[in-house]
C-alpha cells in the first residue's frame, strides 16, 4: 500500500523509577491522497503520536515498540542519517503554534529555501523560483520572502509554514492542530488550503485536531484517541453516523450547539487521565456510563465490527458485525436552562449599561513621547445586559472583546461614555465607594491555571474577596458562606486546605468561579471561560453557569469565539469588529439569519458545516483602517462604493436587532 | 535611529551627574580634605599651618559647593565641586599626589590594559562559545558530561591560581616568556601572551557554562523542532538555528562590558607587572591617593553606561523584530 502504515505503536517516558507509556499500542493508516483525522481531548497521546512517527520525540521520551511503514519501509527502523531525509521530505509535520515554529532571526524566504536545499540539488536560481512558487500555492504573496516571521500575521506564518513542510513534496503531511491558536476565520482558510493541497498533490494528510466538527469537515476516516489508545477507527461517514465507543458518543452529545439551546448538555463526569493514572481494564471505565463489571478486570480487545470501523470496547463482543450498532443512549435530561427563557426578565433596569463607550490607547513616539496616534480599541460602544440575561460579545482575536470587558468593570479607565451599573453611574467613582461597587461585577478569565494564585490555599483565594468587598460579615458567616459556594460550584468541601496545583483545569475553572460568586455580583463577565477545557469538560462549566443562573438571577457578560457556546448558551449576542459593534439581536435569528456581512462570514467560518469555496488569502481582522468608510468594506463581499464614503451607524433592523451596515443582509 | 540614540544620551546624563555627585560626597563630605591631608602628612606633629598648605597646593581650600567671598560666576565655580568634580566631565581629573597630571596618565597607560584586555576577550568570546557549542553538540553524552564536571572545576578555583601556575610553568619552568613587566610597540607582544592566555584560561570555565545554558534554551524552542522537521542535519540546526539565536543575548552583553575593557584588569595586571590602568588603579587604592581613586570610579561609570547604550544598539542591529520597528 502507498501511505503510512503505523502499527503498535508504544512510547514510553522514563523519570527514574517511573515507566509512563502515554501512547500504547497506537495502529491506524493514511492511504495517500486520503485525510485521516486523529481526534481526542488533551493529553491523550495525539502530538507524541505524531513526534514518534517524525522520529522527534522530546528528552526522554522513547519509541518502545512498534513499526510505521511508509511505502513498505519501517521508519522507525531506520538509521538517523536516512531518517533526515524522509524528515521534511517523504513525511513531514506542521505544528500547532506558527508564532513560535518560525525562526525569529530568518526570513521567509531564508527558511523556505534551506528546507529546499535539504531536499533536492536545484542550483540557486531554480531554489529562488521554487520558493516562489511555493509562497503561490499556499497562498502567500512572493514578496513576503523577504519578511521576518515577526511582521506576518498567524494565519500568514501559518502559511509560511506549510509552505516549508511542501519543500520535499511529502507523500504524508502530518498536521498537529494546525489551525487552533488561529480565529475562526482564519482557520477556515487554513483548512480549506490544507484540503486543496492534500487533493492537488494526491498527499496523505493525517489531521491532528481536538475538534469534532474540524475532522468533519476534513476527513475520511477517523481514528479516535482515549487516554494514549485508539479506540475507534472507522470512516467520516461511520463514524458520525452511528458512533459504537460510548466514549465517541457521549463526545458528540457534550458538544453545545444551536440546536441544544434550552437543554442540559450531556456531561462525562471527571476528567481526561494523564499517562500517571492508567486503570485496570478498560481506560474509559471510570467515566463510562454503560461500564460493567468485566470492564474494570478485562482490557478489552481490538474488535472489527466491520471492514472500516473497528473498536476497543466490550460492548462490542457478541455483537453480530453486520447488525446495526447499539443504540446511543437518550441524548439528555432537558431540564430547563435559562436560555429556555429567551429575552428574560427585564422588569427591573439593566444591571449593566454601557453607552457610546470608548477606550483609546496613545501611541507615543520621538524625542518627546509625544502622542502622535491613537488605537481605538473601544470607539463607542452601546451595550445593555439585563438580569437573569446572557450576552455574548463575539470577535475575532484583537477588536477590542477584552478591553471592552476591563473598561466595564473599571479594571480600565474608559476614555469617556457612560459606565452604568444596577441604575448608578461608575464611571465617577473613586476609592471606598468604587470598591463597594466591584462587589456587584466579577470576571472569571480564560485561563484556569494563571488567574489562581499558586500560593494561596482554595479557601483563602475564596475568602479573600468576601473579606475585602464583603467585611460586615463575621467569621462564622464566612465559613458557611464557603461551604455554601463550594456546594454551588460542585466542588467537594475539603478542598479549602488544599492549592490550586493540585486541581485539574475545569475544577479550577470551578474555583474561579466560586471566587467570582463568594461575593455576590450581580454581574459576572466570563471571558473565554472554556476555551482552555477540554469538550467534555467543557459541558460541566457550561451547566454549572446556566444552574447558576438560574438559581441566581446573575446576568453574564460571555465573550468567546466559540459560535457553537454562543448559540447554546445566550440570549442576545452583540458582534464586535474594530472596536464597535456591528450587530446586536437575539441569539436564535442572529445567528441562524445573520444582518451583518460580518457576521455571515464568521457564521461561515464555523467548522462542521462543509469548508468555504475560496482559500485565498483575505485581508486579516486588523487589515489598515479605510479612509472614513465602512471599517469592513476592505473584507466585505457586498461592498460597494457609497461604503467608502460613510462610516455605518447600528440601525435598526427589527425590534431588537440592529445592525451597521448600509446594505443589511436581512 | 539619531532620535533614538540623542534621547539616550539625554537620558545618561542625568545619571552620570548623580554618579559625580555621590563620588564627590564620598571623596569631600564623608572624607573631608582635613582628614585627607592629616592621613598624607601623618597623625602627630602636624601644625594647622601644614593641613592648610597641603589643601592651598591641591586647591582644596576652597568651599565646597559655594564661594559666597568670589564674584561673579566665581562664587559657583570657584569651589571644590566645580574643579574637582564638575570638571571630570571635560576629561580634566587634576593631578595625583605624586603631582602628575591624571588625564595624561590615563591617556598613557590605557594603551598597556588594552592590549592585554582586547585579545583576552576577544579570544576568550570565541573560545567560550566554541567550547559551549562542542558542548551542546554532543549533549547526553560522555563529552558533555566530562566538559560541565571539568567547567565547574575551573569556576570554582581561585583566578590567582591560574596566574601563579601560569607564571611558574610558562615563565619559570619553561621559560617561555617573561614572568612579567612590558614594553611598547612590537616587543609587547612577548610580554603579553601569557596574561591573556591566564586571563581566557581562567574565564573558561564559567563563561562555557553560561553560554552553554544560553544555546540549551534555545535548543529547546519551537522553532527549533520545526528546523529538524524540515530534515536539515544536527550540525546545520546547530549553527544557523541555534547558534545566530543564541548569539543575540551573547553579543550584546558582550558589547554591554566592551568599553570597561579600557579600565584594563585589577589583578592580571599587578601580577605581570603591566603598566596599565588596572594597576595604575590598585597602586592608588594602596597609596590612598583619592584624586585617582576618584577619577577612575567617574571614568568607570561612563564607559558602564556607555556600554549600555552600545547593548540598545546592538539589539537594532543584530535582532530584526527590534530592527524593522
Ligand atoms: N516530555 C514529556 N515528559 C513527560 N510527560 C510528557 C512529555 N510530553 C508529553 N507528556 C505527557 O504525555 C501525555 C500525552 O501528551 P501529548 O502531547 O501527546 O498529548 P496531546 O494529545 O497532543 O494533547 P494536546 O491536545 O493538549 O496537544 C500528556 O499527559 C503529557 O503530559
Ligand atoms: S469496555 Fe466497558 S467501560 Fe470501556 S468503553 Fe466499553 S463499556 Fe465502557
Ligand atoms: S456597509 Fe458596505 S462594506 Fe460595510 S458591511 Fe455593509 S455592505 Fe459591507
Ligand atoms: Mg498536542
Amino acid at each position: 500500500m502507498k501511505g503510512l502504515k503505523v502499527r503498535d505503536l508504544q512510547v514510553e517516558i522514563r523519570s527514574g523509577e517511573r515507566r509512563l507509556v502515554p501512547v500504547d499500542g497506537v495502529g491506524f493508516e493514511v492511504a495517500a491522497n486520503e485525510c485521516v483525522a486523529l481526534l481526542g481531548e488533551s493529553g491523550c497521546g495525539k502530538s507524541l503520536t505524531a513526534l514518534a512517527l517524525m522520529r522527534l520525540l522530546p528528552e526522554g521520551a522513547d519509541i518502545a515498540q512498534g513499526t510505521a511503514e511508509l511505502d513498505g519501509i519501517d521508519m522507525l527502523a531506520l538509521p538517523e542519517r536516512e531518517m533526515r531525509r524522509v524528515r521534511g521530505g517523504r513525511l513531514a509535520m506542521i505544528f500547532q503554534e506558527p508564532m513560535t515554529s518560525l525562526n525569529p532571526v530568518l526570513t521567509i524566504g531564508q527558511q523556505i529555501e534551506e528546507a529546499l536545499t535539504a531536499h533536492g540539488d536545484a542550483s540557486q536560481p531554480g531554489i529562488k523560483h521554487q520558493a516562489r512558487e511555493l509562497m503561490t500555492a499556499v497562498g502567500l504573496p512572493p514578496e513576503r520572502l523577504a519578511a521576518y516571521p515577526f511582521q506576518l500575521s498567524g494565519g500568514q506564518r501559518q502559511r509560511a509554514l506549510i509552505a516549508m513542510m511542501l519543500a520535499g513534496d511529502p507523500e504524508v503531511l502530518i498536521a498537529d492542530e494546525p489551525t487552533t491558536a488561529l480565529d475562526v476565520t482564519v482557520q477556515a482558510q487554513i483548512l480549506a488550503l490544507l484540503k486543496q493541497l492534500q487533493q492537488q498533490r494526491g498527499m496523505g494528510l493525517l489531521l491532528i485536531t481536538h475538534d469534532l466538527d474540524v475532522a468533519r469537515d476534513m476527513a475520511d476516516r477517523v481514528a479516535v484517541m482515549y487516554a494514549g489508545q485508539i479506540v475507534e477507527w472507522a470512516s467520516r461517514e461511520t463514524l458520525y453516523q452511528s458512533p459504537f465507543h460510548p466514549y465517541t458518543q457521549r463526545l458528540f452529545q457534550v458538544l453545545p450547539a444551536i440546536s441544544r439551546r434550552g437543554q442540559r448538555l450531556a456531561q462525562i463526569p471527571g476528567n481526561v487521565p494523564g499517562p500517571e493514572v492508567r486503570l485496570e481494564g478498560c481506560r474509559f471505565s471510570g467515566r463510562c456510563l454503560r461500564v460493567m463489571d468485566r470492564c474494570r478486570q478485562e482490557t478489552p480487545a481490538w474488535r472489527q465490527l466491520s471492514p472500516d470501523h473497528g473498536v476497543r470496547c466490550h460492548l462490542a463482543d457478541g455483537v453480530d458485525p453486520m447488525a446495526a450498532p447499539v443504540a446511543a443512549p437518550a441524548p439528555s435530561e432537558t431540564s430547563a436552562s435559562p436560555s429556555a427563557g429567551e429575552g428574560a426578565a427585564k422588569a427591573t433596569g439593566p444591571v449593566l449599561a454601557l453607552q457610546g463607550l470608548a477606550v483609546h490607547f496613545p501611541v507615543r513616539t520621538g524625542l518627546l513621547r509625544r502622542t502622535t496616534d491613537v488605537v481605538k480599541a473601544v470607539d463607542g460602544v452601546d451595550l445593555e445586559v439585563h438580569q437573569g440575561e446572557t450576552v455574548a460579545l463575539v470577535g475575532e482575536s484583537g477588536c477590542g472583546k477584552t478591553t471592552l470587558a476591563r473598561a466595564a468593570l473599571r479594571l480600565l479607565e474608559p476614555t469617556s461614555g457612560r459606565l452604568e451599573l444596577l441604575g448608578r453611574d461608575i464611571r465617577q467613582l473613586e476609592g471606598e465607594a468604587l470598591r463597594r461597587q466591584r462587589a456587584a461585577m466579577q470576571i472569571v478569565f480564560q485561563d484556569p491555571f494563571s488567574s489562581l494564585n499558586p500560593r494561596m490555599r482554595v479557601g483563602e483565594i475564596l475568602e479573600e474577596g468576601m473579606r475585602a468587598l464583603r467585611p460586615e460579615l463575621s467569621g462564622q458567616q464566612r465559613a458557611a458562606g464557603l461551604a455554601r459556594l463550594l456546594e454551588q460550584v460542585g466542588l467537594p468541601q475539603d478542598v479549602v486546605g488544599r492549592y490550586p496545583h493540585e486541581f485539574s483545569g475545569g475544577q479550577r475553572q470551578r474555583i474561579a468561579i466560586a471566587r467570582a460568586l463568594a461575593v455576590g455580583p450581580a454581574l459576572m463577565v466570563l471571558d473565554e471561560p472554556t476555551s482552555a477545557l477540554d469538550v467534555s469538560v467543557q459541558a460541566q462549566i457550561l451547566n454549572l453557569l446556566a444552574d447558576l443562573q438560574r438559581q441566581q438571577g446573575l446576568a453574564y457578560l460571555f465573550i468567546t469565539h466559540n459560535l457553537s457556546v454562543v448559540g447554546y448558551l445566550a440570549h442576545r449576542v452583540a458582534v464586535m469588529y474594530r472596536g464597535r459593534l456591528v450587530e446586536t439581536g437575539p441569539a436564535a435569528e442572529l445567528l441562524t439569519r445573520p444582518g451583518h456581512p460580518y457576521t455571515r462570514l464568521l457564521l461561515g467560518s464555523v467548522p462542521g458545516r462543509g469548508l468555504p469555496e475560496t482559500p485565498a488569502s483575505v485581508p486579516g481582522g486588523q487589515a489598515a483602517a479605510p479612509g472614513g468608510g465602512c471599517a469592513f468594506a476592505p473584507r466585505c463581499p457586498q461592498m460597494r462604493r457609497e461604503c467608502l464614503e460613510e462610516q455605518p451607524a447600528l440601525r435598526e433592523l427589527a425590534p431588537g436587532r440592529q445592525a451597521a451596515c448600509l446594505f443589511p443582509l436581512v | 535611529m539619531s532620535a533614538y540614540l540623542l534621547r539616550r544620551l539625554a537620558y545618561a546624563l542625568p545619571i552620570l551627574l548623580g554618579v559625580n555627585l555621590l563620588t564627590f560626597a564620598l571623596f569631600f563630605m564623608v572624607n573631608t580634605p582635613d582628614d585627607m591631608a592629616r592621613l598624607h602628612l601623618g597623625v602627630k606633629r602636624v601644625t594647622p599651618e601644614a593641613i592648610e598648605n597641603w589643601k592651598a597646593a591641591r586647591g582644596y581650600d576652597k568651599p565646597l559647593f559655594l564661594n559666597v567671598q568670589a564674584s561673579g560666576s566665581g562664587v559657583l565655580t570657584d569651589t571644590i565641586f566645580f574643579e574637582k568634580s564638575l570638571a571630570m566631565f571635560a576629561f580634566e581629573f587634576g593631578q595625583a599626589d605624586d603631582g602628575r597630571d591624571i588625564g595624561n596618565e590615563i591617556r598613557t597607560r590605557m594603551w598597556p590594559s588594552l592590549a592585554i584586555a582586547l585579545p583576552t576577550f576577544v579570544i576568550g568570546l570565541l573560545v567560550n562559545i566554541s567550547v559551549a557549542l562542542i558542548l551542546v553538540f554532543f549533549r547526553h553524552s560522555y563529552v558533555e558530561w566530562t566538559g560541565v564536571v571539568l567547567a565547574v572545576a575551573m569556576m570554582s578555583i581561585s583566578g590567582l591560581f591560574y596566574i601563579i601556575a601560569g607564571q611558574y610553568l610558562f615563565a619559570k619552568v619553561w621559560a617561555l616568556a617573561p614572568i612579567s613587566g612590558y614594553q611598547d610597540g612590537f616587543n609587547a607582544a612577548r610580554f603579553v601572551w601569557l596574561p591573556v592566555l591566564v586571563g581566557v584560561v581562567g574565564g573558561l570555565g564559567a563563561g562555557a557554562r553560561w553560554y552553554r545554558t544560553l544555546f540549551l534554551e534555545e535548543a529547546g524552542k519551537d522553532y527549533v523542532r520545526t528546523a529538524r522537521a524540515k530534515g536539515l542535519s544536527e550540525a546545520r540546526v546547530l549553527f544557523r538555528h541555534i547558534l545566530k539565536n543564541g548569539m543575540v543575548p551573547i553579543l550584546t552583553g558582550a558589547v554591554a562590558v566592551f568599553p570597561l575593557l579600557f579600565m584594563g584588569s585589577l589583578i592580571l595586571e599587578s601580577f605581570f607587572g603591566i603598566p596599565g590602568l588596572g594597576s595604575y588603579t590598585i597602586d592608588a587604592i594602596n597609596a590612598q591617593d583619592f584624586a585617582i581613586v576618584r577619577a577612575m570610579v567617574f571614568l568607570g561609570a561612563v564607559l558602564y553606561i556607555l556600554g549600555l547604550i552600545l547593548t540598545d544598539l546592538s539589539y537594532t542591529l543584530v535582532d530584526p523584530r527590534v530592527r524593522l520597528k
